[in-house]
């Protein structure tokens, strides 16, 4: 009955809209299969909240047609994931086998979406670990194979050029990062500049992280800061917070093609992002954490970036910090970032 | 029993009181309804493609919006200018202009809150800022303290004019008792809306431009010169076009509130302006950028010259006694401050707090149809809700509509 009604709405708001871009085939599949088969449930908090939505779902189909995530083309299978990922907790909230049944979820929605097979860890922080990164500008040369390894290894949009990376040329005497060039295209290195890469610097006391309105932004224990992409409503103040440009918003949906799709991912770091959220670097959290250096380091041909555990007092970010002259970005600011320039 | 079947009775003649009218009335609500539709039909498109649609970039991620939403919470705190010598100080002059400063708040929020909706990314994900449902990061987030406070102005000014409406409504007497403690509530809680939605930005220090302490105090004094000028408008033309008659001296007073809140604004943009402009440092790059533009880019120059000229032809011309209490130049400067602090307080305010970027990226922001259009809906929905909350209050404080008698 309810589900009938719904899709008379919607149908007549949409010829009135013109906007036609959902399948009315699916939607009816989704509301008849996947609201049945969750809706017998017994009612919790979460379960009353679906039941309010449906009802709701009436009076707001005029945006439901392009706002809600169940409407897009697809079988009854993909509606009833949809449906139940939509209605999932705060990463950080759920237990190890919540983690694992949305992990379940959106690997056969890509099985689906995309017939790709990706594997998405959640691999949790490892004790006596902290992140830290270190940047030699004396070495870098502006070649940039960090950024494209980066979007490689991310996954980031290729249809905005997403990077979280950039290089900024910099005249030599200069060290004001307004006066320097963020978007150069030429042959480098150029005579009399220097390089200095940016990116997400995982502060230790990050003003990102406080100012989330929804908690979808946090620091692990190993000091990487992430975002829960499916909890992020975008509201984008963490992008006025942060002092360093360190954070990417979804303007509109990422496109990757599909054969480039790195399919080892993690669940804070590189899976799939959908349009409307935030996302930033994770000193690639998928690799990190499984003891490799992020794509970044792997990338540079000049050996300008270092990267390792700060609390081994043997690694090699500990002999940097230690023995080469290192400075950071606004340290005024008191955000500790975890990222230091050095020179040879 | 028999207040139950009031209240659905006070409902029933509500959208029946607010539903006709003259032609006039008519064709008002008829225009603003079409905004309403076109607006909706241009948010349709941005739900669709995502925002970017808009003129908003990661370098410039909040825009016409956010600038609004911030305006618009003034304008809800200044309804407190009527609340509190009316309720407070028993002053009977302005007793008759409250309710309409009331139904000002209450449509300016839902306005704010429709802006503040229309910026999300995720707004059907919006359940996630519901406490203890969702994730509700308070008191670390400055939003989540807005999301409190902008809700509970809400339910206030909402509650307030209702009791005071069905006591009329049903021809008794609204008891001091009863409403009063909300009352003086309500005073503090709309200077707070208006502190907490300043702390939103003066907390990044990322953003210089916004991180200055007089951004709250700055904020208060433009909101009670905007909000007296656009009652003082809304008055003026109830007076007009109703059986309502609103005595001059409400006038009077309202226009010398309005004075010297747009004076006291005055005075700290002067001293913002030296302080960023004397010596200027790093720091006044957004200043410069919003006040002479920073090379080829000169976005908000126009913008901010026209807000600043007006501002201060307003502000002067109200000064003068004479000129002041001259019915048509009052409305006249009314509007032009009214559009003159829309301008400084709005664009003027938000985007130069992006620019020069945090890595010193200067890009210029000018919003897109579709943020235009979604503006203008927003404004219709809440001129519309307006007009239906007056002509409603109206009716009932001039006996139209009253519950029939029965024995």
């Amino acid at each position: 009955m309810v589900a009938k009604s719904i899709q008379k709405t919607k149908t007549w708001f949409k010829s009135l809209l013109g906007v036609d871009r959902d399948e009315p085939l699916a939607e009816k599949n989704f509301f008849d299969e996947g609201v049945a088969a969750v809706m017998d449930k017994p009612l919790d908090r979460r379960a009353a909240l679906k039941q309010f939505i449906v009802g709701a779902s009436i009076g707001t189909s005029l945006v439901q047609s392009a706002c809600s995530p169940f409407s897009e083309e697809g079988n009854s299978e993909e509606a009833h994931l949809r449906w139940q990922e939509y209605f999932k907790k705060n990463y950080r909230l759920m237990t190890a086998e919540e983690r694992k049944t949305t992990v379940t979820r959106l690997e056969k929605l890509g099985e689906l979406k995309a017939g790709i097979s990706q594997h998405i860890d959640t691999k949790d922080a490892t004790k006596g670990v902290l992140f830290g990164y270190a940047f030699n500008i004396s070495k870098c040369k502006g070649y940039m194979d960090c950024v494209s390894a980066c979007a490689k290894e991310n996954n980031l949009d290729r249809s905005s050029k997403m990077q979280y990376i950039r290089i900024f040329e910099m005249e030599n005497g200069q060290t004001n990062l307004a006066s320097a060039n963020g978007a150069y295209y030429h042959e480098v290195p150029v005579e009399g500049h220097y390089y200095m890469g940016t990116q997400c610097f995982h502060c230790e006391n990050p003003p990102c992280v406080d100012v989330c309105p929804v908690g979808a932004t946090w620091k692990e224990d190993d000091g990487i800061v992430v975002i829960d992409y499916d909890w992020c409503i975008g509201c984008r103040y963490c992008q006025a917070a942060c002092p360093y440009f360190g954070r990417r918003f979804n303007w509109a949906t990422p496109e990757v093609p599909i054969a480039e799709i790195n399919k080892d991912q993690h669940y804070l770091g590189n899976r799939l992002r959908k349009k409307g959220v935030m996302e930033k670097c994770t000193f690639c959290i998928q690799r990190s954490r499984d003891g490799k250096n992020p794509a970044c380091v792997e990338a540079c041909p000049t050996g300008a970036r270092v990267f390792g555990n700060l609390l081994d007092p043997n690694s090699e970010i500990r002999y940097v910090i230690e023995n080469k002259n290192v400075f950071r970005l606004k340290e005024d600011l008191g955000t500790e970032p975890k990222f230091w320039y050095f020179t040879d | 029993m028999r207040k139950t079947n009031a209240l659905i009775q006070f409902f029933k003649d509500a959208i029946a009181t607010a539903a006709s009218g003259t032609v006039k009335y008519h064709l008002w609500m008829g225009c603003l309804t079409f905004l309403m539709i076109l607006g909706t039909y241009a948010y349709s498109i941005q739900v669709r493609d995502g925002l970017v649609v808009t003129g908003m970039s990661d370098h410039i991620s909040w825009g016409i919006y956010i600038s609004n939403f911030t305006f618009l919470v003034g304008l809800a705190a200044a309804a407190v200018m009527l609340v509190l010598p009316s309720y407070i100080l028993h002053d009977v002059d302005f007793h008759k202009a409250v309710l309409i400063g009331e139904g000002i708040a209450v449509a300016a929020l839902f306005m704010c809150l429709a802006f503040v909706t229309v910026d999300l990314g995720g707004p059907h994900r919006a359940w996630h800022l519901i406490p203890k449902l969702g994730f509700f990061n308070w008191p670390a987030s400055m939003l989540t303290w807005d999301v409190i406070v902008l809700n509970g102005y809400l339910l206030l000014n909402l509650a307030i004019p209702f009791y005071i409406l069905f006591k009329h409504y049903r021809g008794q007497k609204p008891e001091p008792k009863k409403y009063l403690p909300f009352v003086v509530l309500s005073v503090f809680w709309a200077v707070g809306i208006h502190l907490v939605t300043a702390f939103l930005y003066a907390g990044l220090p990322a953003r210089p431009f916004w991180h200055n302490a007089l951004l709250g105090p700055r904020f208060l004094a433009s909101a009670f010169a905007a909000g007296p000028a656009f009652i003082i408008l809304v008055l003026g033309i109830i007076h007009s076009q109703t059986s309502y008659q609103i005595r001059d001296s409400i006038f009077k007073k309202l226009a010398l509130i309005t004075t010297v809140a747009a004076q006291i604004n005055l005075i700290m943009l002067a001293s913002e302006l030296f302080v960023e402009f004397y010596q200027p440092t790093h720091h006044a790059e957004s200043a410069t950028y919003l006040f002479f533009g920073l090379g080829e880019h000169k976005g908000l120059v126009p913008w901010i010259w026209t807000a600043i000229s007006l501002n201060l032809f307003a502000t002067l011309a109200l000064t003068l006694h004479k000129v002041r209490n001259q019915k048509i130049w009052l409305y006249l400067l009314c509007f032009l401050l009214f559009i003159a602090i829309w301008i400084e307080k709005g664009m003027g305010m938000v985007v130069p707090g992006f620019v020069p970027g945090p890595l010193g990226d200067v890009v210029d922001y000018s919003p897109s149809w579709v943020e235009i259009c979604v503006t203008l809906g927003i404004w219709a929905m809440g001129m519309f809700l307006l007009s239906g909350l007056v002509k409603v209050a109206i009716a009932v404080e001039t006996r139209q509509m009253a519950l029939p008698t029965t024995h």
